[in-house]
C-alpha cells in the first residue's frame, strides 16, 4: 500500500521533525509549499507549534485555508498536530480573538491558571501526560489510537492554549492537567488531530504516525 | 503539575561529548550521537545539548550534531550555546531542535528573548541561567559558561526574562555543576517560586536522593543530569523507578 504523505509548509514550527518522523516509519513525504503542491495529496498533514495568530495568518496568506477545507471535503485522511489541530476550530483566544477555519465547532482557550484545587499551575503545559478516554468514547478500537487501547500511554505536550470542542463526540482523547480535562485529540470522519506532539513522543508517537501513514 | 521530566544534558566541545567540573576541566566522554541514542532508547523525556565553547567563539556549532540526532531521536531537543540572533535560533530549530536555550546573548540584549518568543513561540525560548552563589541567599547570573560576571541578581533576571517571553527556565548552578554534591535546592526553589513557567534544574546530581530533593525541596519541573549517566553511575530506568517509589509523578514507560 502506498504511504505517501503531504505536509503543509506554511513557514512555521516543527515541519522538518514531523517529516523525519514519517520518513522514519517508511512513508514517502512530500512538502507542499503552494496550494498546487497539495491538491492531489493522498494524506494531508498540517503540523504546527507556536502562536495561533501567526500560524493561521500564514495559512491564509499562502491559500492553504481553501486547500485544507477542500481536502477534508473529499474524505481523504487528514491529520493535524498542535496548532494544526487548533486551527480547525472556529476561534482562538490566544493574544486577542482570531478566527480559525471553522471546520470543527468550538474554540481555543487558555489552559486554566489554577488547578481544580485552587493552586497556581505552570503554563505552558510542558511534558509527558497520559491520554485518557472522554466519557463518550468507550473504546479506541478502530481509531488511530487503537494501539493505545490497553495501556494509557504518555505523550509529549507543549501548549498554553487548548481546543474546547462544542460537540462532545468530536473528542477522541483527553488528558488531565491540574485536575482539568484538556482535549488531547479530536476525530470526525476523515479528520484526526492531536494537541500533543507524536513526532516528539518516542516510539508510541511513531506508532501513531505509522498508523496514520497506513490508514484507510 | 506535569510529570517530572528526566533530561540528560550533553555538553559538547567541537565534535565531542565532554564533561567538566564547575564548567571547567573538561574531559572527553565520547561520541554525542551514541549517547543521545542510548538515552533516547532508555526513556529520556527530552535531551539538552549545550555547545560549551560557543559563546567564546561567538557561534553555535551544533547544527550537524543536531541534524544527525534528529533522524533517530524522537523526543524534544533543546540546544544552547552561542545563539545570538533570531537567525541563529532559526538555523538550530531547522536542524531539528525544538527549543533554543539562550544565556549570554539574552543578557547582552534582553529584547532577543521577545524576538525569539514572538517568532517561534514562547515554548521554543528557554532562558538559560548560570548562577553563582554570592551570600545570604543571593545568586549572581554569569555568562560565557560561568566565566563572566553580570552583576544581575538571578531572581530579578529570571522574572524579567519570563516577562519578556521565555517559556521555560534552565537554571545551572555553576558552583555545583560536575561536583556530584547535589543540586542547589535553595536556588531552584527561589526560581521556581518566582516564575509561573516550568523550571529545569541543572548542576550537581550525584545520586537519586539529589534528584528527589530537586523536585520535592526545589520544586523543579524537570531535572537535568550528565555525569551520573555518562559514567554509568545510574541509569534512566533507575532514576525513573526510584522517583516513582518516592511518590514523584514521572512518565510511566
Amino acid at each position: 500500500m502506498s504511504k505517501k504523505i503531504t505536509l503543509l509548509d506554511y513557514g512555521m514550527g516543527n515541519l522538518l521533525n514531523v517529516a523525519r518522523a514519517f520518513e522514519h516509519v517508511g512513508a514517502e513525504v512530500k512538502i507542499a509549499e503552494t496550494p498546487q503542491d497539495a491538491v492531489n495529496a493522498d494524506r494531508l498533514v498540517v503540523p504546527g507549534v507556536g502562536a495561533f495568530k501567526d500560524s493561521i495568518a500564514e495559512v491564509r496568506r499562502r491559500g492553504f485555508d481553501d486547500v485544507i477545507r477542500q481536502f477534508i471535503s473529499t474524505e481523504r485522511p487528514f491529520f493535524g498536530i498542535c496548532v494544526g489541530m487548533q486551527m480547525l476550530f472556529d476561534v482562538s483566544e490566544e493574544f486577542g480573538t482570531h478566527k480559525g477555519l471553522g471546520i470543527l465547532p468550538g474554540k481555543v482557550e487558555k489552559i486554566p491558571e489554577k488547578t481544580t484545587d485552587g493552586y497556581s499551575q505552570k503554563i505552558p503545559h510542558i511534558g509527558w501526560n497520559s491520554l485518557i478516554k472522554p466519557d463518550l468514547i468507550p473504546s479506541w478500537r478502530g481509531t488511530l489510537l487503537d494501539r493505545y487501547e490497553v495501556e494509557h500511554p504518555s505523550v509529549y505536550f507543549v501548549h498554553s492554549f487548548s481546543a474546547v470542542p462544542t460537540i462532545p463526540s468530536d473528542r477522541l482523547a483527553d488528558c488531565v492537567y491540574g485536575g482539568h480535562r484538556i482535549c488531547a485529540a479530536v476525530q470526525r470522519n476523515n479528520i484526526v488531530a492531536v494537541q500533543f506532539h507524536p513526532e516528539r513522543s518516542g516510539n508510541l508517537g511513531l506508532e501513531l504516525i505509522d498508523s496514520f501513514a497506513r490508514s484507510f | 503539575m506535569s510529570n517530572l521530566r528526566i533530561i540528560p544534558r550533553l555538553d559538547i566541545k567541537g565534535s565531542n561529548l565532554i564533561k567538566g567540573i564547575r564548567l571547567e576541566g573538561l574531559r572527553v566522554v565520547g561520541d554525542p550521537q551514541e549517547y543521545a541514542i542510548r538515552y533516547y532508547e532508555a526513556g529520556a523525556d527530552e535531551l539538552i545539548y549545550m555547545d560549551i565553547v560557543a559563546s567564546l567563539y561567538g557561534r553555535n556549532n551544533l547544527s550537524d550534531i543536531i541534524s544527525r540526532a534528529a533522524k533517530n531521536v524522537f523526543i524534544p531537543i533543546t540546544v544552547g550555546g552561542g545563539i545570538r540572533s533570531v537567525d541563529d535560533a532559526r538555523h538550530i530549530l531547522r536542524s531539528g531542535a525544538d527549543k533554543v536555550a539562550i544565556n549570554t546573548a539574552a543578557i547582552a540584549n534582553p529584547s532577543l528573548i521577545s524576538e525569539v518568543a514572538n517568532r517561534f513561540g514562547s515554548q521554543a525560548m528557554v532562558l538559560s541561567i548560570e548562577a553563582k552563589y554570592i551570600s545570604s541567599g543571593k545568586w549572581e547570573a554569569y555568562t560565557d559558561n560561568g566565566r563572566e560576571r553580570t552583576g544581575l541578581d538571578v531572581v530579578d533576571w529570571v522574572k524579567r526574562g519570563v516577562e519578556l517571553g521565555a517559556g521555560e527556565v534552565l537554571i545551572t548552578s555553576v558552583d555545583r555543576e560536575g561536583t556530584k554534591q547535589g543540586f542547589e535546592t535553595d536556588l531552584i526553589k527561589q526560581i521556581s517560586d518566582a516564575v509561573s513557567v516550568p523550571v529545569i534544574a541543572s548542576g550537581g546530581m550525584g545520586s537519586i536522593s539529589h534528584f528527589i530533593d530537586a523536585a520535592k525541596v526545589g520544586g523543579a519541573d524537570a531535572i537535568s543530569m550528565a555525569d551520573v549517566l555518562h559514567y554509568n553511575r545510574l541509569t534512566i530506568g533507575e532514576i525513573r523507578s526510584s522517583a516513582l517509589e518516592a511518590g514523584l509523578a514521572v512518565r510511566r514507560i
